[in-house]
């Protein structure tokens, strides 16, 4: 069973002013099948938190570990952590202009496989996880994210996750920017991913109004670069009635 | 409308649309134009044709100080049943017909050939092959001349092959007859140290169709000149153009379409990509809509993808229009960057760096690759951007 541990997990970005540290010990362990929401205020660090996993550039990690079921994540480039089974749905997915969906999500698929999937069966796969997500077959020969609208952003990310099948799915805010319908579809495509039991979740969120859609097992109210409190399911209806208040007064004495 | 996005730092994209009594095209030249050299000053590099142009290392061809040896180029063609192909000297009258040079270097080029290749296809004939022109460089200093003309309703397609060292000046001279269709592909494929400056000149005939493809991959320093002009009604001009400029090279495409004559067309689709230090790309792109070319249909583009650090672009569309009786006229010019947090996004699905650059490249091009139309240049096109992807990234 894949597990991804995060021990002490300390990163700084570059500033004005020297390094700045965002992330000042972090300690999370998610296991397959399980989903955690990861909750807190904006400027916590909960997204240097999903960028550092994936191992963005612009993020120094100081110190601390994270292994995919013993490997060492930090020693890996981004394109070996996505194999490995690391995937994160960002939330400001990037435009690649001249190169087309479809030729992007099976480039994407032969790495992450180790091989390229057999043409008719793709075809069909794509398809089916598309109509799925309510997405326009058009869309595949569009080019990567341009002129995308923001829910059909959060669609392609959810389509990818459910080809590529990662054991760790790291979802950063994807429900922000989305309406009613489009979150309840999104968070359809997640579940469908989840009901296979084959992944980790971590699902880091502002709000908990996608936590109605998608049943988290652990709450973890994230402050000041590092988790304030953890709980269960129950912990999201508390955050929903009294907000982040006490964490973020708590400060990074607290 | 000029456009410009994501312009990384050190390049520029500049553009206008000016409508002019006096053409700014014609009077920004240091001179006009002729056939003798002595009637262009020897050029410093702020004159506006040669302000992006390096020319320390144009080896002499602007001033008058390169002298050609007898191992210049080698030039050899291949021509399939009808053609005839001549080897004239330089008061062959079908010489200069085209257009006249521009700047020194084209004068130069003129004022010093000894022979000329005059390669005629006759009138009516439509070639199935193409005829291959073949330059080679051979480490030497040249000047050349040819002229490729095809008579009334004649159809064919030029292949103009440019490969090993050598410093090259040149004028190309495409004439086409009433109803003639002509296909040229001037690919420059020179070796690292090359210099080649060359001006070619097509004259396209009532309701004929040009179609110019020139793909510059080598050399030191390419600058070419690609014009077109009608010589009566009805006539088409297609220019594609694709460069991929490496690190220290300077290649550089200053186009201009003269519709002189009322319902012509012509399409300018211009495309590079640049990686490496000091890579340097100019593109300049002059379309002159002149008073009597009622119903013109002109469009032209300039897109270019900086793929690291250290490249710069230079970007001028200019579109100049004297009659408001047109079809359709605009151009746009962006300079786009492959940017980290691109990379980042392929990256972050399992795909490896080198194939993250290829997709974008490879997808950068495509569109215009298939417009070529030919199928054994195309897959050489998307075999050669291989190569520069392999070879630098």
């Amino acid at each position: 069973m894949a597990t991804l541990e995060i021990h002490d997990l300390h990163v700084s970005v570059e500033a004005e002013n020297g390094p700045r540290e965002i992330l000042k010990g972090v300690d999370l362990t998610i296991k397959q099948g399980e989903t955690h929401a990861v909750m807190g205020p904006n400027g916590s660090g909960k997204s240097t938190l999903a960028y550092s996993l994936a191992g963005h550039p612009k993020y120094t990690v100081t110190g601390g570990t994270v292994t995919l079921d013993g490997e060492d994540v930090l020693e890996m480039s981004v394109d070996e952590r996505a194999r490995a089974g690391v995937f994160l749905a960002m939330q400001y997915p990037v435009e690649v202009p001249g190169v087309s969906v479809s030729n992007f999500l099976r480039t994407s698929a032969t790495a992450v496989r180790g091989e390229a999937p057999k043409l008719r069966t793709w075809v069909k796969e794509v398809k089916s996880a598309m109509e799925q997500l309510q997405m326009d077959p058009a869309f595949a020969e569009r080019n990567v994210n341009e002129g995308f609208s923001g829910g059909e952003k959060k669609r392609h990310e959810i389509l990818q996750l459910e080809l590529l099948k990662p054991k760790i799915a790291i979802l950063d805010e994807t429900d922000s920017g989305l309406d009613v319908d489009a979150l309840r579809i999104v968070s359809e495509g997640v579940n469908r991913v989840r009901g296979t039991g084959e992944v980790g979740t971590l699902l880091i969120t502002h709000y908990t109004r996608i936590l109605r859609y998608i049943k988290p097992d652990f709450v973890h109210v994230f402050a000041n670069g590092r988790i304030a409190e953890s709980g269960g399911a129950e912990l999201a209806d508390v955050l929903e009635n009294e907000g982040y208040d006490k964490y973020v007064k708590g400060g990074a004495s607290a | 409308m000029a456009e410009a996005q994501n312009i990384p730092a050190g390049s520029t994209t500049a553009g206008s649309i000016a409508v002019a009594a006096e053409s700014t095209v014609a009077t920004r030249m240091s001179a006009p134009p002729s056939f003798d050299v002595a009637d262009f000053p020897v050029p410093h590099g702020r004159e506006e044709e040669w302000r992006f142009t390096p020319l320390a290392r144009l080896r002499g061809l602007h001033d008058g100080t390169a002298v050609a040896s007898g191992e210049g180029v080698k030039v050899e063609v291949e021509a399939p049943e009808g053609v005839t192909v001549e080897t004239v000297g330089r008061d062959d009258e079908r010489l200069g017909k085209a257009g006249t040079p521009v700047d020194r270097v084209a004068a130069q080029a003129y004022s010093s050939f000894e022979k000329a290749s005059v390669v005629t296809v006759a009138k009516e004939t439509v070639l199935t092959e193409p005829i291959r022109i073949s330059v080679h460089g051979q480490g030497g200093v040249a000047f050349g001349h040819q002229v490729i003309e095809l008579g009334a309703f004649a159809e064919a397609v030029v292949v103009l092959d440019h490969t090993g060292d050598a410093v090259l000046a040149a004028n190309v001279d495409y004439v086409l007859g009433d109803g003639a269709k002509l296909t040229v592909v001037s690919v420059q494929d020179w070796d690292g140290k090359a210099v080649h400056v060359a001006q070619h000149n097509a004259l396209v005939g009532r309701d004929a169709s040009f179609k110019s493809v020139v793909v510059t991959f080598g050399g030191d320093v390419v600058r070419l000149h690609p014009r077109v002009r009608y010589a009566a009604p009805g006539g088409e001009a297609e220019l594609f153009g694709l460069y991929f400029t490496d690190a220290g090279q300077h290649q550089e495409h200053r186009l201009l379409v003269d519709h002189n004559t009322p319902h012509c067309k012509s399409n300018v689709a211009y495309k590079g990509a640049l990686q490496g230090q000091d890579a340097h790309a100019v593109w300049i792109g002059d379309v002159l809509i002149q008073a009597a070319a009622e119903g013109t249909d002109t469009y032209e583009l300039n897109r270019n993808l900086v793929l690291t650090d250290g490249a710069r672009v230079d970007s001028v569309p200019n579109l100049e229009i004297e009659t408001g009786e047109i079809a359709g006229a605009g151009h746009a010019s962006a300079t786009g960057r492959f940017d980290d947090e691109q990379l980042f996004y392929l990256m972050a699905r399992g795909i490896p760096e080198t194939e993250a650059r290829r997709l974008v490249v490879r997808g950068f091009f495509a569109e215009l690759v298939q417009q070529i139309g030919l199928p054994d240049v195309q897959e050489r096109l998307l075999a050669k951007i291989e190569a520069e992807l392999e070879a630098s990234v």
